[in-house]
C-alpha cells in the first residue's frame, strides 16, 4: 500500500448529548479513491467537516502526509491541500464561475490579476482533467452538474491534493454522475486522493479502491472494494439491529382508498423529485415505501397531503380527486379522512413552543368539538388531551407542559395520537420512529397495525428497512424519484438493499 | 421565532432576564446622566417622585401609559404572527383622520357616549385599512413588511400634513390642525378615581380611554390565547411550515393579524385626540408608535407585561417632564435615550446575558436546565 | 429668462438635497450588500451631524469636525454590529434602537454642553466647509506652500493640492471653462466627495478583493466561511464603511447645508436613503440616480409651493414629498421590475450542520 495521505486517530465529536463520532480511526492511502458509506446520521459528514476544519474534534489526532496536523479552520485545511465539495454547494449563485473560483484565494487586493490567473489556470485544468466550463457563466444559470464541477475546480485551483466529496451524486442525473466518476478517476491517475462520502453502494462498487463503513457514529469496517460485496456492505451499514417484531395477522385488503397516478413533483429548485409515480393503497393494508433518504419520498408525502403542489398526475381519495395545483388545503383533506404524520415533527407536525394540549389539536382546530364559537374550548381541549395522554401513555402526563420538553418518542406519540384518534380512512406516516426510543417504537408499530386491522389504509415511508419489513403488507422501493420495485413483506434485506441502491435499475437499463 | 437556547424556568425567562436587560439599559442611561454632569441617583428619585408622588403625576403617568398600551398591543399582535409591524406610528396617525371625520360631523349633535363608539370604530377601521396594503403586499408579493410599513409611515405623514394644512383646517386659522371639538366629542376624565384615594389633582388628561386600553389588553389576551384565530396566528408566528401543514392560509392569517394590529394602533389616536387636545393636530402621535416597540419587547408580548411596561414608560414620560424642571440639563429627550437602550438590551441584545444565567442555573441544579438543547440530526 | 433661472435653481438645490441622501444610501449599500439590514442610517447620520458640528465649533476646525463625525458614526455602526453580528440579534430591532439613542443623546448632550436648546453654536467661517469657487481654487494654489507651520493645515493642503490643480485646469479650458465654473463649481468639497464615492464604490464592489467578498457574504455567507474567510470580521468591515459614509452625510447636514446642528435635523433622510437603496436595487450608479430623483422631488416640492404647473395644475408639496415612498412601495410590490435584496440580508449567520 502507498503512503497514507490522511490518518485519523481516535476522533471523537459530540453535539450536546449526541455523539456524532466515537473513537474513529481511519487511514487513506495516497492516490486512491476511498469511499465512506453509512446511513443518514451515521456521522460521515461530521467526520469530513472535522477534517476540513469546519468543526473541531473533541479529541483525537489528524495526520496529513504522515505529519500531525492542526486543522482549526478551512484555511488550515486548504493550506494542507485538502479540498471539499459540499453536499449543498458553497457557491454564490449570482456570481460568475471565475468570481466563485477566486473567492478566498485572491492573489492581491485587486481582482484583476486574480481573474487573469484563474482564467489561465482554468484553461490548464480543463486540458488536464477535461473539466470544461465557461468561466464567465453565472452560477445560477448553470445546470447542477456544472455547478458541481465549479466546486471541484475551486478545490483544485486552491491546490487540493486530497479531495473530499460529500454525497456528490445526490443531485445529479445518472449521466452526470458517470461523467463525475470519469473525472474522479482522472484525478486519481494524476496522483490525487479522493474521499467519497455516499450512501449509494452502487457508486462505491463502481469507483472506489477501498471503502469504510460507518454506523451510528462509529467506524465499523474498512474493506478493499474488490474483496467485498454489496450485500456485505449493506449488512454492515444497517447492522443487525434488535427490533421487536410486532405480531400481525394476514392483511384483509379491501377496496382502493388512495390511488396515485402518474404523479410528478419538483422541489423548490425545480429538480424533479417524484417522477411519474403510480400506486394504490387499499383499505386494511399497510404499504411501506422503502428507500434511501432524498429519493423523493418526502416530496411524495407532501404532495399527497396537500402541502406541496404537484406538477402533473392525479391522486384520488375514496374515488374523488385531490386538487394538486397547490390549492389543496390540508384542512380539507383532513375533513375527507386523510391524516398525515409528517416526517419533520419539530417544524411541521408540532409547534414546539406550544403546550401539549395546543399541539393535540393542530390541524383539527376547526373541529367544533374544540370550539365554543370563535373561542377555543380549553376545557374540552385539555380533557381530550388528557384522554390521549392516557391512551398513548404519553409522559410526562401533563397537557400544559411545553412540547419542547417532551422526549422524541413522546413527541411522536402526541402527533400519532392526534392523527389516529380522528379515525381517518387513510393514514400517511413519514418516518414513524425517527429519533424515538425502543420502547416507544413497539408501541407505535402496534398502533399502526391496529389501524390496518380496523380496515384503514396506511402508507408508511421510512428509511429504516427493518421497520418497513416488519410493518408492511406490500413494500414499494423508491430510487431517484421512481418506484423501482414492489416486493412482499418476506423480501430479504439484501434484495431490498440492492433495489434501494439502484443496482437493479442499473442491471435492467 | 424559535429560541435556539436551552430552557430556563419560566420565572427566570419572563422575570429575571427582562429585569437584567432593563437594569443594564438604566445603568447605561445613568452614565449618560453622569456625562451631562448630574447625579443619576438623584435623577432617578426625582423621576419616580414626579411620576407617582402626587395625584396629578399619577394621572399624567396613566394618560401616557394609555397611549403606549395601545401601540404596545398593536406591535405584539403582529409579532405573535411573526410579523414586525413598524408602521404603528403611521397607522395611529392616519386613524386621526377617521376620528376627525366622526367628531367634526357629530360633536354638535350627539353626546360623547354616542360619538365615542363611532370614533372607536372609525379609528380602528382606518388604522386597519392602512395596515392592509403592506399586509397584502407581504402575503401576495413577498414585499418585506418592515420596509413597506416604514414607507407607509411617511406616506401617512404626508397625507395628514396635506389634510391638516388644507381641507381640515378651518378657514382663517393659521395653526395646522382641525377646529377644536365641541363637548359632544370630549371624553370624560378619570381623575376622580385617583381623587378617591385622597390625592389632589389639578388638571390632567387621564380619560376614559385608559379603561378602553385595559379592556383591549384583555381582549388581546383572549384573542391570542383563547380564540381559534389567535391559535392560528401563533402557529404561523412560530412555524409557517406547521401552519401550512395545519391548513392555515398564509394570506388570510397575515392580513388578519396586520389589520388587527393596525386597528389597535388606530385606537391609540382616541386618547390624545378626544381625551386631551380635542382636535387633530400635526404630529399628534409624536413617536408613540415606536415606543410601542419598546413596550411590546419589554412586556414580552404578553398583555399584562405590556400594561406594566406601558406604565413604566408612562412614568418615564411624566417623571421625565418633572425631571427637566429640576435638572434643566436633562430634557425629556432623556426618555428617548432610555427607550432606545431598552429596545437595544431587551430586544436586539435579548440573549446577551442568557448563556451566563444558564450557566449559573446549571451550576445550581443541572437538571432544571434542559441542557439537551443542542440536539442535531447529525449527518 | 425667469424660467431658465428657475430651472438652474431647482437643479442646484437638487444637488444640494441629494448629497446627504447619496452618502447615506451608499452607506446602506455597504452594509446591506454584506447582508446586514440597516434601518439605523438615520441615527448614524444624526450623531454624525451632531459630533461634526460640536467638534468643529469647539476645535475651530472643519476637518476635525468631519473626523469626529466619522468616528462617532462608526462607533454607532459598531454597536449595530455587536448586536447583529456578534450576538445575532434582530437587525431591525437593533436599527430602531440606534435611531432612538441617537435622537435622544444628540439633544441631551447638545443641551448640556452648549445650552442652546439642543443646538450647537453657529459655525464660523473656517469651522464649516465653504463652497469651492474658481477664486478659492486660484487663491489656494497661489498661497499654498508645503512648509506651513501648522502641521494639520499642511497635511490638508497636500490632500487637496491635486484636485485643486485639476479643477483649476478645467476652469481654464476655453469655452468649457466658464460653463464648468458656473455649473459644477460653487459646491462644498463634501459634494464632490459624495459624487466621487459613486464610481469609487462601484470600483470597490466589482474590482477589489474586499468588494468581491462583501458581495459574497451578503449572498451566501456559508460560501465565504468555507472559503476560509471570517464572516463576522468581513461584516464588521462593511459596517465600518457604512459608519464612515453616514458620518460624512451627517457632517454635510450640519457643516455645509446649515452652519450648526439642530435637533432632529436628519428629518427622515435616513429612511429616504433606505428607500433610494431599494429603488436602486442595491447598485451604486443606480443609487446616484435614485438619490438625484428623490432630491429633485424634494427640490421641486419646495420650489412649487403654491405655484401651479402647466397641464397638471397645482401639485401639493406633500404629494411630492410622499412620492419617493410611494414609488418604493410600488417597486417593492414588483410592479416596476423586481427589487431582489441580497439573499442573506437580515439573517444572522449560524454555522450549519
Amino acid at each position: 500500500m502507498a503512503q497514507a495521505a490522511i490518518e485519523l486517530i481516535g476522533i471523537n465529536k459530540s453535539f450536546g448529548a449526541v455523539r456524532a463520532n466515537r473513537d474513529i480511526n481511519l487511514e487513506i492511502a495516497r492516490g486512491t479513491i476511498h469511499g465512506i458509506v453509512g446511513e443518514n446520521g451515521a456521522g460521515k459528514s461530521t467526520l469530513m467537516s472535522i477534517l476540513y476544519g469546519f468543526y473541531q474534534a473533541d479529541s483525537g489526532e489528524i495526520r496529513v502526509g504522515g505529519k500531525p496536523a492542526s486543522i482549526k479552520t478551512p484555511n488550515d485545511a486548504i493550506a494542507l491541500g485538502i479540498g471539499m465539495v459540499h453536499q449543498h454547494f458553497m457557491l454564490v449563485d449570482n456570481f460568475s464561475v471565475l468570481e466563485n473560483i477566486i473567492l478566498g484565494a485572491e492573489t492581491d487586493a485587486l481582482l484583476k490579476s486574480s481573474i487573469a490567473k484563474a482564467r489561465s489556470e482554468l484553461d490548464r485544468l480543463e486540458r488536464e482533467y477535461g473539466l470544461e466550463v465557461d468561466p464567465d457563466a453565472i452560477i445560477e444559470e448553470l445546470p447542477v452538474g456544472l455547478q458541481q464541477r465549479v466546486e471541484i475546480l475551486k478545490a483544485l485551483y486552491r491546490g487540493a491534493e486530497i479531495l473530499i466529496l460529500d454525497e456528490p451524486t445526490g443531485v445529479l442525473t445518472p449521466a452526470e454522475a458517470d461523467h463525475l466518476f470519469r473525472i474522479l478517476r482522472q484525478l486519481k491517475e494524476q496522483g490525487k486522493t479522493v474521499v467519497l462520502i455516499t450512501h449509494k453502494l452502487r457508486e462505491i462498487m463502481a469507483i472506489t479502491d477501498t471503502v469504510s463503513v460507518m454506523r451510528q457514529g462509529t467506524m465499523v469496517a474498512t474493506r478493499e472494494t474488490k474483496k467485498t460485496t454489496v450485500e456485505e456492505l449493506a449488512e454492515l451499514m444497517v447492522g443487525r439491529r434488535v427490533l421487536l417484531r410486532v405480531e400481525k395477522g394476514e392483511a384483509e385488503a379491501g377496496g382502493v382508498k388512495l390511488a396515485v397516478k402518474n404523479l410528478t413533483v419538483k422541489d423548490s429548485r425545480g429538480v424533479t423529485m417524484v417522477d411519474d409515480i403510480s400506486f394504490d393503497i387499499r383499505a386494511g393494508e399497510i404499504v411501506g415505501i422503502a428507500g434511501v433518504a432524498g429519493n423523493g419520498q418526502s416530496e411524495l408525502l407532501e404532495a399527497i397531503s396537500g402541502i406541496r403542489r404537484a406538477v402533473s398526475g392525479s391522486v384520488m381519495l375514496d374515488g374523488k380527486p385531490i386538487d394538486l395545483t397547490g390549492a389543496a388545503d390540508p384542512g380539507e383533506l383532513r375533513d375527507r379522512g386523510l391524516a398525515h404524520v409528517p416526517e419533520d415533527r419539530h417544524h411541521v407536525g408540532l409547534v414546539l413552543a406550544f403546550e401539549e394540549n395546543e399541539n393535540s389539536i393542530l390541524g383539527y382546530h376547526d373541529d367544533p368539538r374544540y370550539l365554543k364559537g370563535p373561542f377555543l374550548d380549553i376545557d374540552a381541549i385539555t380533557a381530550d388531551a388528557r384522554d390521549k395522554i392516557e391512551k398513548y401513555d404519553i409522559r410526562p402526563a401533563n397537557p400544559h407542559l411545553k412540547t419542547a420538553n417532551f422526549s422524541g418518542g413522546n413527541q411522536q406519540k402526541i402527533v400519532l395520537a392526534r392523527e389516529i384518534e380522528q379515525d381517518p380512512g387513510v393514514l400517511i406516516v413519514g418516518q414513524p420512529t425517527r429519533g424515538v426510543d425502543v420502547g416507544a417504537i413497539e408501541f407505535i408499530h402496534k398502533r399502526l397495525i391496529a389501524m390496518r386491522d380496523q380496515g384503514k389504509a396506511v402508507l408508511v415511508v421510512s428509511v429504516e428497512l427493518d421497520e418497513i419489513r416488519s410493518l408492511s403488507d406490500r413494500i414499494l422501493v423508491m430510487f431517484a424519484g421512481r418506484i423501482v420495485g414492489e416486493r412482499g413483506p418476506d423480501a430479504s434485506e439484501g434484495e431490498l438493499g440492492l433495489l434501494m441502491a439502484g443496482v437493479e435499475q442499473e442491471a435492467a437499463a | 421565532m424559535s429560541t435556539p437556547y436551552a430552557k430556563l424556568p419560566a420565572w427566570a425567562d419572563y422575570g429575571l432576564i427582562p429585569l437584567i436587560n432593563l437594569s443594564v439599559a438604566f445603568i447605561v442611561a445613568g452614565f449618560v446622566v453622569l456625562l451631562v454632569g448630574e447625579n443619576p441617583f438623584r435623577a432617578a428619585v426625582i423621576l419616580v417622585e414626579g411620576a407617582f408622588g402626587k395625584g396629578t403625576g399619577i394621572a399624567f403617568t396613566l394618560f401616557y401609559a394609555t397611549t403606549f398600551i395601545f401601540t404596545g398591543l398593536s406591535v405584539a399582535v403582529a409579532a405573535h404572527c411573526g410579523l414586525f409591524n413598524i408602521g404603528t406610528e403611521g397607522q395611529a396617525y392616519i386613524a386621526g383622520l377617521g376620528i376627525a371625520i366622526v367628531c367634526l360631523s357629530f360633536d354638535s349633535v350627539l353626546p360623547w357616549w354616542l360619538t365615542f363608539p363611532m370614533a372607536i370604530v372609525a379609528s380602528a377601521a382606518v388604522g386597519a385599512l392602512w395596515a392592509l396594503i403592506p399586509a397584502y403586499l407581504q402575503a401576495k408579493r413577498g414585499s418585506h413588511i418592515v420596509i413597506t410599513t416604514i414607507m407607509f409611515n411617511f406616506i401617512a405623514a404626508s397625507v395628514m400634513v396635506y389634510l391638516l394644512v388644507g381641507p381640515l383646517k378651518p378657514a382663517g386659522s393659521q395653526a395646522p390642525q382641525t377646529r377644536n371639538f365641541l363637548a359632544g366629542a370630549e371624553l370624560p376624565k378619570l381623575n376622580w378615581i385617583i381623587e378617591l384615594f385622597g390625592a389632589k389633582i389639578r388638571s390632567a388628561p387621564l380619560n376614559i380611554c385608559f379603561l378602553l386600553a385595559l379592556v383591549m389588553a384583555f381582549v388581546v389576551w383572549l384573542l391570542i390565547w383563547r380564540t381559534k384565530l389567535g391559535y392560528e396566528m401563533r402557529t404561523y408566528g412560530h412555524s409557517p411550515k406547521a401552519a401550512r401543514y395545519a391548513g392555515i392560509s398564509e394570506t388570510r392569517i397575515i392580513i388578519t393579524a396586520m389589520m388587527i394590529s393596525g386597528a389597535l394602533a388606530g385606537m391609540m389616536a382616541l386618547n390624545p385626540v378626544m381625551g386631551d387636545q380635542h382636535n387633530v393636530a400635526i404630529d399628534f402621535v409624536s413617536g408613540a408608535g415606536f415606543v410601542g416597540i419598546a413596550v411590546a419587547l419589554m412586556g414580552r408580548l404578553h398583555p399584562i407585561g405590556i400594561v406594566l411596561a406601558a406604565i413604566l414608560f408612562g412614568m418615564l414620560y411624566q417623571g421625565g417632564a418633572e425631571l427637566s424642571f429640576e435638572m434643566p440639563a436633562i430634557t425629556r429627550d432623556m426618555i428617548v435615550i432610555i427607550q432606545g437602550l431598552v429596545i437595544l438590551f431587551a430586544g436586539a441584545l435579548e440573549h446577551m446575558f442568557r448563556p451566563y444565567i444558564q450557566a449559573l442555573f446549571a451550576s445550581f441544579s443541572p437538571r432544571s436546565v434542559g441542557m439537551e438543547a443542542v440536539k442535531g440530526k447529525g449527518a | 429668462m425667469d424660467l431658465l433661472n428657475a430651472v438652474v435653481q431647482v437643479l442646484d438645490s437638487t444637488i444640494r438635497l441629494s448629497v446627504p441622501l447619496l452618502l447615506a444610501c451608499l452607506a446602506g449599500l455597504y452594509s446591506e450588500r454584506a447582508g446586514i439590514f440597516d434601518i439605523g442610517l438615520e441615527g448614524k447620520m444624526l450623531v454624525g451631524a451632531f459630533a461634526g458640528a460640536a467638534a468643529a465649533s469647539v476645535f475651530h476646525s472643519a476637518f476635525l469636525g468631519l473626523g469626529m463625525a466619522i468616528l462617532i458614526s462608526v462607533a454607532f455602526a459598531m454597536v449595530h454590529g455587536f448586536a447583529s453580528i456578534t450576538h445575532r440579534g434582530n437587525q431591525i430591532v437593533s436599527g430602531v434602537a440606534i435611531n432612538f439613542i441617537a435622537a435622544g443623546s444628540t439633544i441631551i448632550l447638545g443641551q448640556a454642553w452648549f445650552q442652546q436648546g439642543g443646538r450647537t453654536p453657529a459655525l464660523q467661517s473656517g469651522e464649516r466647509f465653504e463652497s469651492i469657487t474658481a477664486d478659492t481654487i486660484s487663491n489656494f494654489l497661489a498661497n499654498y506652500s508645503f512648509s506651513s507651520a501648522d502641521l494639520l493645515a499642511s497635511i490638508r493642503g497636500l490632500v487637496l493640492y491635486l484636485p485643486a490643480l485639476l479643477f483649476d485646469a478645467l476652469a481654464r479650458i476655453p469655452g468649457f471653462g466658464p460653463v464648468f465654473s458656473e455649473l459644477l463649481l460653487g459646491h462644498s468639497i463634501l459634494v464632490y466627495f459624495a459624487f466621487a464615492m459613486v464610481p469609487f464604490t462601484w470600483w470597490v464592489l466589482y474590482r477589489t478583493r474586499f468588494g468581491l467578498r462583501l458581495r459574497a457574504v451578503g449572498e451566501n455567507p456559508a460560501a465565504v466561511d468555507t472559503a476560509g474567510i471570517s464572516v463576522a470580521w468581513l461584516r464588521y468591515r462593511a459596517l465600518i464603511c457604512t459608519g464612515v459614509l453616514t458620518g460624512v452625510a451627517g457632517a454635510y447636514l450640519s457643516m455645509v447645508q446649515t452652519s450648526g446642528f439642530v435637533k432632529d435635523m436628519t428629518a427622515g433622510k435616513g429612511y429616504i436613503a433606505l428607500a433610494a437603496l431599494i429603488f436602486a436595487k442595491w447598485k451604486p450608479v443606480n443609487a446616484m440616480f435614485a438619490c438625484l430623483l428623490f432630491g429633485f422631488l424634494d427640490a421641486a416640492s419646495i420650489r412649487l409651493q403654491g405655484s401651479p404647473l402647466p397641464v397638471v395644475g397645482k401639485v401639493s408639496a406633500q404629494f411630492m414629498q410622499a412620492l419617493p415612498y410611494v414609488l418604493t412601495v410600488i417597486l417593492l410590490a414588483g410592479f416596476i421590475g423586481k427589487a431582489i435584496p441580497p439573499r442573506a440580508g437580515g439573517v444572522p449567520y449560524v454555522k450549519e450542520r
